[in-house]
């Protein structure tokens, strides 16, 4: 037996001989099978509040490759079903896959179902279950997501979901950056399920447009054109609407801009 | 091409080339802390609601203490992940027994059905620290401990996850009177052990959470204590300092 640190256990190649590598690699090529190590091309924060009627979230619509603004109209928020939004941040083309596996779950579920069928709260729990499945398998989809919209006793569902297949659930999410600089600005309005029921759909709309120009302003990997869903109870609709741009931005020389630095008189 | 490093130490004096990789690494830690303790003819089974990874908090309200159906509390901490995996588990299979023997399950069989769970992924492990609490055959209140691998022990009271280094020398004084004398003897008799009431276990525990919150910063939010008596399963909800 191999008695060094690194190979402890391991039968020693003087009795043995080197270990033949082709034994494991089922794939029979000449590398060994290679999983996803790293995000390639990747999509920054998905932030979601809810609000007294429903739920808004947001994400920006840049693909970058690496410090490299490459794609400027990838779509972020996918609808599943009638009452489903999945905001989906980290790798593009894992998003592309799940949304192909998320595609193929609703047309499993017109099958089974006169009616569609397939509510959040079901998504969630499968795209949990997905993504604890792959990294058990150390063949990780890289992606952050959010998933919100109406459950089947017609209550809001807000939860989040990740590669490691951790999940949470709160009245106020951030997925990547956002956690960081969205989560301050959404907690001061929503810190519980109590502030949130008092929050109008007009101030979570502003809430979260502003929270994306924060974002634009303070992440380097953002653009300042997005997608934004509101989630109404009463009017049973998600609404999304496409190419949002930041408002009201100020980009003039910081020793101008009022609140900005040093106070001025 | 590879980017490689000659590694040798005390151990390998073999200069080997071992490439420097960044591996994916499946585990994170997702904070929080749990405590169990036993009583005459009760059991509790408490936990914190704030749900971290590194210095974010997640959620300030996601429960990980849960009621499981024949009187059985269940809670696995640390990598939340893997403690949401194992409580499904364990749940699904509680339904097939039911199924399969028309009755309940015993709290001494769910720990051994434990072990077994967590032992399957000896070498991938659960990275969980899990406690259950129940009443044993004799309507005694019972807590069960296992490490992630599925050792286990029944015991009278138990802390685990981030904060359980501050809360069980705690515990051991205040539960099992570990270095506290009999006043009466004049410090020749060890303070004699007894049953402690559940109000008095319940403000030990409210006591050792609150505490814990003010040392540890991924313990705090709010905490729920289930307790389990012949009468059933009860929750209460403390808050705890949100900062």
């Amino acid at each position: 037996m191999n008695h060094g640190p690194y190979d402890w256990g391991r039968p020693s190649d003087d009795t043995y001989g080197a270990y033949n590598h082709q034994i494991a690699a089922a794939n029979n090529s000449q590398f060994p099978k290679m999983n996803t190590q790293q995000p390639i091309v990747t999509g920054t924060s998905v932030i979601a509040v809810k609000y007294q009627d429903g739920i808004v979230l947001a994400a920006d619509n840049l693909g970058s490759y690496g410090s490299l603004a490459r794609f400027s109209d990838i779509e972020r928020l996918l609808p599943v079903g009638d009452s489903t939004i999945v905001g989906i941040s980290g790798d593009i083309s894992d998003l592309q896959q799940i949304e192909r596996i998320l595609d193929d779950l609703q047309v499993q579920d017109s099958y089974d179902m006169e009616k569609p069928n397939l509510k959040p709260e079901h998504v969630h729990e499968y795209l949990s279950r997905v993504f604890y499945n792959r990294r058990s398998k150390m063949d990780p989809l890289w992606n952050s997501t959010i998933v919100a919209g109406l459950s089947s006793t017609n209550e809001l569902v807000l939860k989040y979901a990740d590669l490691l297949g951790v999940t949470y659930s709160s009245p106020a999410i951030a997925t990547g950056f956002g956690a960081h600089l969205a989560i301050p600005l959404l907690r001061r309005k929503v810190e519980t399920e109590e502030d949130a029921s008092k929050l109008t759909e007009e101030e979570a709309v502003e809430l979260v447009r502003n929270c994306m120009k924060v974002l634009f302003y303070r992440d380097a990997r953002s653009i300042d054109k997005y997608s934004l869903a509101v989630i109404s109870q009463s009017r049973k609709k998600i609404d999304i609407h496409k190419g949002l741009r930041c408002e009201d931005m100020k980009w003039e020389f910081a020793k101008h801009i009022r609140g900005y630095g040093a106070p001025q008189l | 091409m590879s980017v490689t490093s000659a590694v040798s130490s005390d151990y390998n004096s073999g200069v080997s080339n071992v490439p420097i990789e960044h591996q994916f690494n499946p585990y994170s830690d997702n904070g929080g802390t749990v405590l169990g303790i036993a009583g005459e003819d009760f059991a509790i089974l408490a936990g914190d609601t704030r749900h971290t990874t590194g210095y974010s908090i997640n959620s300030r309200y996601e429960p990980k203490v849960f009621s499981v159906g024949d009187e059985l509390l269940i809670t696995a901490n640390g990598f939340a992940a893997d403690g949401d995996a194992l409580v499904k588990r364990f749940r699904n299979q509680l339904k097939w027994y039911h199924f399969d023997h028309k009755k309940n399950l015993t709290i001494k069989s769910a720990a051994r059905f434990i072990q077994h769970l967590l032992y399957g992924k000896r070498f991938f492990p659960y990275y969980v620290h899990t406690i259950i609490a129940g009443l044993d055959e004799e309507g005694k209140g019972a807590v069960y401990s296992f490490d992630p691998v599925g050792s286990y022990e029944r015991e009278q009271c138990r802390a685990g996850g981030g904060a359980a280094s501050l809360i069980m020398p705690f515990l051991d004084n205040q539960v099992n009177f570990k270095n506290q004398m009999d006043p009466d003897s004049n410090g020749t008799a060890k303070k004699e052990l007894k049953y402690l009431k559940l109000d008095e276990v319940i403000s030990l525990v409210r006591d050792a959470f609150s505490s814990a919150t003010e040392r540890h910063i991924n313990v705090g939010d709010g905490l729920e204590i289930l307790i389990v008596t012949k009468d059933g399963v009860r929750t209460e909800y403390y808050p705890l300092k949100k900062d």
